[in-house]
């Protein structure tokens, strides 16, 4: 896994699918591991394959297509509802996907995916649509995205929209840092955070 | 200016705040399970870090357990290494773990309101999104994931960004047949799957105070259903009866103490709301939903929405919801035959539950060719009911009594629903394969699916009780 992340320049894997729960992109039945590792293999498991067989994907699918492919998914309102399954955003990154783009993203998800190095990054629904038609015009049209500068960027039209993300995370993605680093750095706070309650 | 229920934990537990970036807080206490909880205590032991502080932390086994013969060595491999794991890093780590076997096992958001441990106030977490669930205790109670679990493990704190908060007042009384989780599947039918994305959620009003506590847990419980942070709701008579004298509640002169903090924990009268919705109790019927999420509900006199109702932009996952439902736009829910009933999950599988079904169900029969399965949240659930005889009602109405764990809430052990079958269930999620691959789900009051155990198909209940 990648534990830092600056600028991604690539194609786009679109699913333009609405409310898409954390049970589709990792159904429960393949939470049964102890690891983080390998869950990129049944990520969007039921809607990539009839019968629960990997020898018979669904065609329609995107993922199943091979003219998409990527590190940017892009995806319709309401990414990652349901349940906090950290899962949904390891089978993600697992699959090799560095950036989700959404118009709306559920929290628990959001948070799961900053804590994964998983770049989600929220547009207008207007922005959301060029990039579908960007991509249905040409299948290799390239999105680039910038953390640093906080951008999305259609490269074929140069259609760009800035996006949010909070300083502080910004700074962990940028260097790798994680949560766990900083709260064990501000211990002696905790403990007398404890003391004084 | 006054301070909202939600405020007055939230600055009583905020350790730093960061410029620009989340809140550091303090968690009072943290639940886990066998399923968020392996890759956690596995990235403890990579750092080489104890648990910080494991008196605070409890366990235990019930996403993937068997909800038959709990005594036998668990079959399934993975499951049976992902349940010993837990084991493992409770005795290795000091946790507390009411496992399988423990008297005290259950549903983690069973357990916790049913031994004293959650009480008003607190800040509780779990590698779970029902942790809302804890909220009807006037607890500020956050579902996680599992890098966060590891977080709390190894500082007992958690990295939040302040929600918007939002007020929901239910005013009025409720009609015959309709029961706490129609009003919760009615709120997420008004304000869709997202719409309180980014709220914590206060419940107020006469029809939310007129709740027992278990009921209004099945409120807090579905609030991460339409997206919201938490669901709360103030905890007041009702709510210090049901603490007082549970196994963990405080005692004596320490009884005193909390209670009059706990008395403190309601929104002011001038407190500020980012959004306010107001609902009357009598607008609200029994509730079923028809679609792939949990706000595609309607009354069960209702239809299916025709497609000109539908927005256009919202066509083609209507569509694909109702292909894969197998139901016809317009349609009326009514009468549409069930395979399954399931009445079990943290949402609805408390005494109250039970005793509601069983009352129902009393001298009555299930209908031929539907399986009906009740699984108890908790030990304490299953003992409970076997004590009132409720479990005899059961049998004699065709029901299987199972053993307490998620079951066919997420189909993670063997307990599913065969594709393409339709299950009424009181659990809390419809989506796609859910409850098995394409398994189709109908969410319900316990009291509608027990009216649809009884006559095989959809059922209005009000046609069914004086
Ligand atoms: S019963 Fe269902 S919703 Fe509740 S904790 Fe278990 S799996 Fe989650």
């Amino acid at each position: 896994m990648s534990k830092q992340l600056s600028l991604v320049k690539s194609t786009v894997v679109p699913v333009n699918i609405e409310n898409i729960d954390t049970d589709q992109i990792i159904p429960a039945r393949f939470l049964k591991a102890t690891t983080r590792d390998g869950f990129g293999k049944n990520l969007f498991r039921d809607w990539r394959f009839n019968n629960d067989d990997e020898n018979q994907p669904k065609p329609d699918f995107p993922l199943n297509n091979p003219k998409y492919h990527g590190k940017i998914l892009v995806a319709a309102k309401n990414f990652g509802c349901g349940s906090s399954r950290e899962h949904a955003a390891w089978a993600i990154k697992d699959y090799g996907f560095d950036v989700v783009v959404s118009s709306f993203f559920a929290d628990i998800f959001k948070n799961n995916a900053l804590n994964n190095f998983l770049l989600p990054v929220v547009v207008s629904d207007a922005f959301l649509n060029k990039i579908f038609s960007a991509v249905e015009k040409d299948v290799n049209a390239e999105i680039e995205v910038s953390l640093p500068e906080q951008y999305i960027k259609i490269l074929a039209t140069g259609e760009q929209e800035s996006f949010d993300i909070n300083n502080y995370k910004k700074t962990c993605l940028l260097n790798g840092y994680d949560d766990i680093d900083y709260l064990l750095s501000i211990k002696q706070d905790i403990e007398e955070f404890e003391h004084a309650s | 200016m006054g301070l909202s229920l939600f405020e007055k934990i939230w600055n009583k537990h905020v350790v730093k705040e960061i410029e620009g970036g989340p809140s550091v807080l303090y968690i009072d206490t943290h639940f886990i399970h066998e399923v968020t909880s392996p890759q956690a205590f596995k990235g403890l032991e990579k750092r080489g870090l104890p648990v910080f502080r494991p008196k605070q932390v409890v366990a235990t086994a019930d996403h993937n357990v068997p909800t038959i013969n709990q005594h036998l060595p668990i079959k399934e491999e993975l499951s049976r290494i992902q349940v010993q794991t837990l084991k493992d890093n409770c005795e290795k780590f000091g946790i507390e773990l009411y496992g399988l076997g423990h008297p005290y096992q259950g549903i983690v958001h069973v357990i916790g309101p049913e031994l004293g441990i959650t009480q008003p106030g607190m800040t509780i977490v779990c590698g779970d999104s029902h942790t809302s669930t804890h909220g009807a205790f006037g607890t500020m109670a956050f579902g996680i994931g599992t890098s966060e679990v590891e977080m709390v493990l190894a500082t007992q704190c958690l990295m939040q960004s302040k929600p918007k908060l939002m007020r929901i007042n239910v005013e009025g009384e409720l009609n015959k047949g309709v029961v706490s989780k129609d009003i919760i599947l009615y709120i997420i039918s008004l304000i869709s799957a997202s719409g309180a994305t980014g709220y914590a959620v206060e419940y107020a009003g006469s029809a939310i105070r007129s709740l027992s506590m278990e009921a209004r847990m099945t409120i807090c419980n579905m609030s991460i259903e339409m997206g919201a942070r938490c669901g709360m709701i103030a905890p007041d008579d009702i709510t210090f009866d049901y603490i007082k004298g549970r196994e963990f509640a405080p005692a004596g002169e320490k009884w005193d103490d909390a209670l009059a903090y706990w008395k403190t924990l309601y929104s002011d009268a001038d407190a500020k709301f980012d959004k306010e919705i107001n609902i009357n109790a009598a607008d609200i019927e029994p509730m079923i939903t028809y679609g792939t999420n949990p706000g595609m509900g309607i009354g069960v006199s209702g239809h299916v929405p025709a497609l000109s109702e539908i927005d256009e932009k919202e066509k083609p996952s209507f569509e694909k919801s109702l292909h894969y439902m197998g139901l016809q736009p317009g349609a009326n829910i009514k009468g549409k035959k069930v395979d399954y009933v399931f009445i079990g999950s943290c949402t609805n599988s408390r005494i109250e539950d039970l005793r509601m079904v069983a009352s129902f169900v009393k001298g009555k029969q299930k209908a031929d060719g539907v399986e009906v399965w009740i699984v108890p949240g908790s030990k304490q659930v299953e003992q409970q009911a076997k004590n009132e005889g409720i479990d005899k009602i059961f049998e004699e109405a065709g029901f299987m009594l199972r053993q307490p764990g998620c079951s066919a809430c997420l189909g993670m052990n063997e307990d599913k629903i065969p594709a393409g079958k339709y299950c009424i269930s009181t659990s809390n999620r419809n989506f796609e394969g859910r409850q098995g691959p394409n398994a189709r789900t109908f969410l319900a009051s316990p009291l509608s699916a027990a009216a649809a155990a009884i006559t095989g198909e959809v059922t209005d209940v009000r046609e069914m009780i004086p």
